[in-house]
């Protein structure tokens, strides 16, 4: 066999890539300068951000923290930056950083709302994260009774034999199950802990206080504001507008006519006018429509009108749920003999459910965004409430900016922990091998 | 939902009202119909009763009585010695004012952040990103709070911006000056712009109390002739394009019909601008915004704006690559692409959801109260309940009034938006 003494016996060392193929100039020539409109497109949004950081950086730079009034952080800056030049008064913050987490709770009791707002987020992981015990779902049961108590003080009794009435709930539901079906023992059920609230809630009240006084020092909700009236409010209705949002949208889709008119009429009422009247309903109409001489705290009316709401609006994202799942999942729940509402526990809202995921957790940042308005009914929301609190005062009026940004950067991180949390509930129960 | 598959053959039982899944539906409704008409009747007795322990009626005869107040920015005519009726429409105007170029704007917005959010760049996409998350996390109250304050606090006085023959003389420069070449004034009291004005207006038409301007009226005849005119052009060169394979060019048919009718119109009617002049002490002539409209039309703008843009980028991403490939492979060229295969489709995803957003805006505009815009809630809602103290009446017609211009969007948009679907069998 010939041997051909041109050609190349060993490999050669591979070539570095290019300059231009590879590392940073690559990068930059592929997403920033790819073209001449990119390139005008990336030194147009160059120049936006450096007017941006070019306005706020010597009003950060200049902040002040430590100051007890407008016009000491003033001063302050002018010796420090010169005269006329700009700067952050962060003072306000440092000074009054707890009214608006706070309100006017009292000071001395703010171990109560702190405990409350840990508590949540154990009475919540159970709800949230599979890897926790789920014995822990018991204490979830009992927290709202404890967050109530925490929250507004008084005899610790009445959240107890509140509570009961709900194990009066269960127990005659689960013996009246087997004997009459389910919806009828649910109506028992719920028909035993009316009754047991009506009559026999005072009298225990009463009769276990004077075996046992354990009192928390009472708080009034006018003193409730900032943070923790925006939590409250939220997650409460938050809690109570999933289930009836979810009937409301069963409700929606079933073939009786009446439950349906009545549900659809619900909905695209709520969903129709603004929360601004629904908040002016809770807080001028409700006492039209009650028995006369009915008196009951701002606050939970207007968690009620709230939690109607979300519900509506729960109620459209859950329908769309439910109807994004083929036909064949009813009629395959209906051929295995199911009932409706173990068909619905079983079947149907499992994966309707799932579907609705991001539409429900948006629903919920936006009802978290609208405690705000409650300003407008005279309670201290962070916002407007807290924020006109602080600035009545001779010491900071005509601050504005500073307090904007603290509240909007609490808002955003709330929010969007939030978003990304449903993120990674949509990652988690994603079933598709895709 | 479970069906018996064969009839039992013996009569009915009063048992079956409740084990019978045929005849348990009828129970139920009986039960929920009989517990809503006791609630329903509940309410209704305590309204009554209530009514009667405070010594009122319910009666809607306030409205025609004198109002007694004034509404800055009013787009019907209207003075305080009008009716509350009157005011309630002024009201709705307001309403409608920043509800209709909102939506319009933060289409606008939202489509071109959308857009950019997908775009090749780095900087654009993340640039986007930052505003969509910062905007959607916060509620729309700081918005309209962080727009409106710095609007009224960190203008001037129109007087600071008097140049007087002093200043002059010291060659001093007044504190505030006008913008685009003193066309536009930003002053504590609002904005100033230019107004548009017709020196051979055609006059306005009455038709039962409510009067039309014709100069508008001809404008919108005008302007929806060019585009018909237009359309019909590109239907011509699809024809064309149809039979022949080559399309003719009609860029230059579309500019010269959509322009020329229109700058022929605004010639022969002597159109001109007013602009604001500063008197003794404001301005005056031209159009004044107050500045409670400006921030809260641009904050339901940049709000609204970053939640459509998320629904745009969501439509895009919805249409698989496939289409686009396949369009490529058909020759079709990206700008086509785009807008015969990818849009159209994108639409259908997209079109629901802005719907809602449409809706959520309108109501929205109610936050105006946070910066005293008098809107339908500042004016039926807000002073005519307190001077009247007719809570229940106000409430209700207000609530009403927001529900009809719900359904008006939502029925508008659902026509259209039935229009676009997939035609299925």
């Amino acid at each position: 066999m010939q041997t051909l003494s041109y050609v190349r016996t060993e490999m050669l060392p591979q070539q570095p890539a290019p300059l231009g193929e590879r590392g940073a100039a690559k990068w930059l020539r592929e997403n920033l300068f790819s073209g001449p409109v990119n390139t005008i497109m990336t030194l147009l949004a160059l120049y936006v951000i450096y007017l941006i950081i070019a306005a706020i950086t010597p009003w950060l730079l200049n902040g002040v923290w430590n100051a007890s009034s407008l016009s000491e952080c003033r001063a302050i800056i002018a010796a420090a930056a010169g005269e006329g030049a700009s700067g952050a008064c962060w003072a306000v913050i440092n000074e009054r950083w707890h009214q608006w987490l706070f309100g006017f709770y009292p000071q001395d009791q703010y171990w109560r709302p702190t405990l409350a707002f840990v508590l949540l987020f154990v009475a919540i992981a159970p709800v949230l994260f599979d890897r926790v015990p789920k014995q822990l779902l018991w204490f979830t049961l009992i927290y709202p009774a404890l967050c109530f108590w925490l929250l507004w003080g008084g005899s610790v009794w009445g959240p107890i034999v509140a509570m009961i009435g709900f194990v009066v709930l269960a127990i005659v539901y689960r013996l009246a199950q087997p004997l009459i079906g389910i919806s009828p023992a649910a109506g028992a059920g719920v028909v035993a802990a009316i009754l047991w609230w009506l009559f026999l809630d005072v009298p225990a009240v009463n009769l276990l206080a004077g075996l046992a006084d354990l009192q928390l020092q009472p708080v009034r909700s006018s003193d409730f504001g900032g943070f923790l009236l925006a939590i409250t409010i939220g997650v409460t209705a938050i809690s109570f507008s999933l289930p009836i949002g979810i009937l409301l949208a069963l409700g929606r889709q079933s073939d009786m006519p009446i439950v349906k008119l009545l549900s659809v009429g619900f909905i695209e009422f709520i969903r129709g006018v603004p929360l601004i009247t629904l908040l002016f309903t809770a807080s001028l109409l409700l006492q039209y429509f009650l028995p006369p001489n009915t008196e009951f705290d701002i606050i939970l009316r207007v968690i009620i009108l709230v939690t109607l709401f979300a519900a509506a609006y729960l109620a459209e994202v859950i329908r769309g749920g439910l109807a994004a799942l083929p036909r064949g999942q009813y009629e395959a729940a209906d051929a295995l003999g199911l009932d409706y509402w173990r068909a619905q526990r079983l079947i149907i809202l499992p994966q309707a459910l799932k579907i609705s995921i991001p539409s429900i957790v948006s629903t919920f940042i936006g009802l978290f965004k609208d405690t705000t308005l409650v300003s407008f009914v005279g309670l201290l929301d962070p916002l407007r409430g807290v924020t006109n609190v602080v600035r009545a005062d001779i010491n900071w009026k005509g601050i504005y900016w500073e307090p904007y940004i603290y509240v909007g950067a609490l808002f955003f991180i709330i929010c969007f922990g939030m978003s990304r949390y449903s993120m990674y509930l949509e990652q988690k129960l994603k079933t598709d091998h895709r | 939902m479970a069906y018996a598959s064969d009839a039992p053959k013996d009569g009915f039982r009063p048992s079956m009202l409740i084990y019978d899944t045929r005849y348990r539906g009828y129970t139920i409704q009986f039960i929920v119909l009989l517990l809503f008409a006791l609630f329903v009747a509940w309410l209704l007795n305590n309204t009554l009763e209530n009514l009667a322990a405070k010594g009122r009626t319910f009666n809607f005869g306030f409205l025609w009585s004198r109002a007694g107040y004034d509404i800055e920015q009013t787009l019907v005519p209207y003075t305080n010695d009008n009716s509350h009726f009157r005011a309630w429409m002024v009201g709705l105007a307001n309403t409608l004012a920043v509800a209709i170029p909102g939506c319009i704007l933060a289409t606008i917005v939202g489509v071109i952040v959308g857009v950019l959010r997908l775009s090749k760049n780095w900087l654009i996409a993340r640039l986007m990103t930052v505003y969509v998350e910062i905007f959607r996390n916060i509620p729309l109250l700081l918005w309209i709070l962080m727009i409106f304050v710095p609007m009224r606090e960190l203008t001037y006085e129109p007087r600071d911006f008097r140049v007087t023959d002093e200043m002059i003389a010291a060659g001093q420069e007044p504190a505030a000056s006008m913008w685009f070449n003193d066309s536009v004034a930003i002053s504590t009291r609002g904005i100033n712009a230019p107004l548009p004005l017709f020196d051979r207006p055609l006059g306005s038409l009455n038709l039962g109390g409510v009067s039309v301007n014709l100069t508008f009226l001809a404008a919108l005849v005008i302007v929806l002739g060019s585009v018909w005119v237009n359309r019909q052009i590109r239907a011509r060169a699809q024809r064309v394009q149809e039979s022949t394979g080559v399309r003719p060019t009609t860029w230059w048919q579309s500019v010269l019909v959509l322009t020329l009718p229109f700058i022929a119109f605004l010639l022969a009617t002597g159109f001109h601008l007013e602009y604001p002049t500063l008197t003794r002490f404001n301005f005056s002539g031209g159009i004044l915004l107050q500045h409670s409209y400006t921030a809260l039309l641009i904050a339901l703008v940049l709000y609204t704006g970053a939640f459509i843009a998320e629904i745009v980028r969501g439509g895009i991403l919805a249409i698989s690559r496939g289409q686009t490939e396949a369009s490529y492979a058909l020759g079709l060229r990206p700008g086509r692409t785009m807008s015969l295969v990818i849009l159209p489709q994108a639409l259908r995803v997209i079109i629901p959801p802005l719907i809602s957003q449409f809706l959520n805006l309108t109501k929205n505009t109610s936050l105006g109260i946070a910066v005293s815009y008098l809107d339908l809630r500042g004016t039926l809602g807000g002073i005519t309940l307190n001077q009247t103290g007719r809570e229940l009446e106000c409430m209700l017609l207000m609530m009403l009034n927001y529900l009809i211009l719900s359904l008006m969007i939502s029925s508008v948009a659902n026509i259209y938006n039935r229009s676009i679907q997939l035609k299925e069998r």
